[in-house]
């Protein structure tokens, strides 16, 4: 009798954890279903790339991104994204303090304004400044008259690229910021610390790995932008050209050896961001859990 | 009397930022947009309606909105199932997976594109085999559905995992002690639970889908009236200089992006809602 009694919870136990899980079968069925659409999807394209980089040798695949088209590209994806990553770095920071910081009206409001540009299509992102620089565009006449060329060089470039990258950094600030409080910042002035002192001792060390993981994915963006910029370049070989735009020349031109070699740096690039964006997620968790640790050791 | 706009606080900068902030919002994103409908408003009714309808152009929306749809529903589908098994199982490798889903974000468009047209073009490794069974993929909408796909899959995979996650165990030890079958847990218990973040990824793996270009511009064959996307459209008109043209279809594209973006909204603000009652 005492013997079925012990027997009885932990059959029950036994049917708790079956409860909420699958049978056997059908829990390596979803796994294998996943398993293959991630294959397909996923590991097969990615394999695919460094394959026909290399498919005719190392020596070919090194020829190929040392032309003179394919450095003049690697050049201006470069300087793009200096340009451009620091901008919206600061951007970022300075909507994040302003939104996280201060209670105001209308927050709500400017946060999905921020966010606007990721809902709009790469091609409109382009548009919208060849209406406003083009040659029959708003200011296009008086740049024609100064001889400022915007639309077809560099500045239009930049300037598509700002406006697809805009949001990361300020949309990874904002709820890591709002989750972190003022109290520190708060504590710091009582003490008598400046405003920039505040910020420097005691934000930026809070907030140091979200905001690193949003340059990154700004970074990201901004190098491998296709559409917002192929609308605004001109495709002039050598001259505004990034990356992206030099692939798809050399793709169309058959060449395909030296279209995937220069997608296979792109493609590198996208790998770092993956691995640093996978830690840096796990760094901000943590740093997250710190800052609800020492919220719960308070009186 | 000053009504308070913001309510008082020790910390600095809050001029200075949000000056900031809204000086660089309006002179990069909203002057730009502006543009763009002022430009659409000025042109007179009728232009703008026989530009943003012809038949080409209507052709267009409907494939772009039916291919979406179709990638979109597909990652709902298996976009579950990873989820499902990234958060509940464990297997050899979960964790490269795991950050592998991101990829499709990561990748340049312009990659993705010309990978998979060689991976589904008829001598590829996949599209010869699927060829020789007489589906031809590449320079075909289902093509276009394949990109599509490729780059809708994070926006329901990453949507869906802190759903999961959420999920109260104790909810499904209670249906299983009242006897019902675990289908029946799934369906009736864990469904309902997970339905918005479902239909919130559903809905913006459709909207990245409408205005994709980089990728899909490859694996199609590019044909008026057949296979060609709106975003494609929209350059086709600026190469032929016709800004009108161009501009009344990209109205009419960000508004379908907006309804998207506030449908998505009323979803979560339900979601809360309901969860609070």
């Amino acid at each position: 009798m005492s013997e079925a009694a012990i027997r009885i919870p932990s059959a029950a136990q036994a049917r708790s954890h079956a409860a909420i899980t699958e049978p056997r079968l059908v829990r390596w069925a979803l796994i294998g279903v996943a398993l293959v659409f991630l294959g397909l999807f996923l590991v097969v394209p990615l394999v695919a790339v460094f394959a026909q980089a290399l498919a005719k040798g190392l020596a070919v695949y090194g020829q190929s991104l040392v032309t003179r088209d394919s450095l003049a590209a690697i050049r201006l994806t470069l300087l793009v994204a200096v340009l451009v990553v620091p901008l919206n770095t600061v951007f970022g920071v300075a909507a994040a303090w302003a939104i996280s910081k201060f209670e105001f009206v209308g927050k709500q409001l400017l946060i999905t304004l921020i966010d606007l540009p990721f809902s709009v299509s790469p091609v409109i992102s382009g548009l919208i400044f060849i209406l406003l620089f083009g040659r029959n565009g708003w200011l296009g006449p008086w740049l024609a008259a100064h001889d400022y060329k915007v639309i077809f060089a560099l500045p239009g470039i930049v300037l598509a690229t700002l406006f697809v990258t805009f949001p990361f950094v300020a949309r990874e600030l904002i709820p890591l910021m709002q989750a972190q409080g003022t109290e520190e910042e708060e504590a710091a002035r009582v003490l008598g610390a400046g405003g920039w002192q505040t910020f420097r001792r005691v934000t930026l060390p809070n907030i140091k790995w979200g905001l690193l993981y949003g340059v990154i994915l700004a970074n990201g963006r901004a190098m491998g932008e296709f559409g917002a910029v192929s609308v605004v370049s001109g495709h002039i070989r050598g001259q505004t050209n990034t990356m992206p735009l030099h692939v798809e020349i050399l793709y169309n031109e058959y060449n395909l050896v030296a279209a995937f070699s220069v997608a296979s740096l792109l493609a590198s690039l996208a790998l770092v961001t993956l691995v640093l964006k996978a830690v840096l997620q796990w760094k901000v968790a943590r740093q997250l859990a710190l800052a609800a640790d020492a919220g719960g050791m308070k009186p | 009397m000053r009504i308070a706009l913001r309510r008082h606080s020790v910390l600095p900068g809050f001029g200075l930022t949000m000056g900031f902030t809204l000086m660089y919002l309006g002179l990069v994103v909203l002057i730009p947009l502006a543009a763009l409908f002022l430009k659409s408003a000025g042109v007179g009714w009728e232009h703008f309606w026989s530009a943003a309808w012809n038949p080409r152009v209507v052709a267009s929306y409907k494939l772009s909105f039916g291919a979406s749809l179709a990638g979109a529903a597909i990652n709902a589908v298996f976009g579950l199932v990873v989820a499902w098994v990234l958060v509940r199982y464990t297997f050899p490798g979960k964790a490269i997976f795991d950050a592998m889903v991101d990829l499709p974000f990561a990748l340049p468009t312009a990659v993705s594109g010309i990978t998979l047209t060689s991976l589904y073009a008829p001598q590829g490794w996949i599209g010869s085999r699927l060829a020789a069974m007489g589906i031809p993929v590449a320079y075909t909408p289902l093509g276009i559905v394949v990109a599509l796909t490729f780059i809708g899959l994070p926006f329901v995979v990453r949507t869906l995992q802190p759903a999961i996650e959420d999920l109260e165990p104790e909810l499904e030890e209670a249906a299983a002690s009242l006897g019902a079958t675990r289908l029946q847990t799934f369906l009736r218990v864990i469904l309902p639970t997970i339905l918005p973040a479902l239909l919130t990824g559903f809905a913006m793996s459709f909207a990245r889908g409408l205005g994709e270009y980089g990728s899909v511009v490859f694996i199609s064959a590019n044909l008026p009236m057949k296979t060609e996307i709106t975003p494609l459209l929209i350059v086709t008109k600026l190469e032929e200089h016709d800004t009108v043209g161009a501009c009344a279809i990209a109205v009419v594209m960000l508004s379908a992006s907006f309804a998207i973006l506030l449908l998505i909204n009323l979803i979560q603000w339900w979601s809360r809602r309901h969860r609070e009652a």
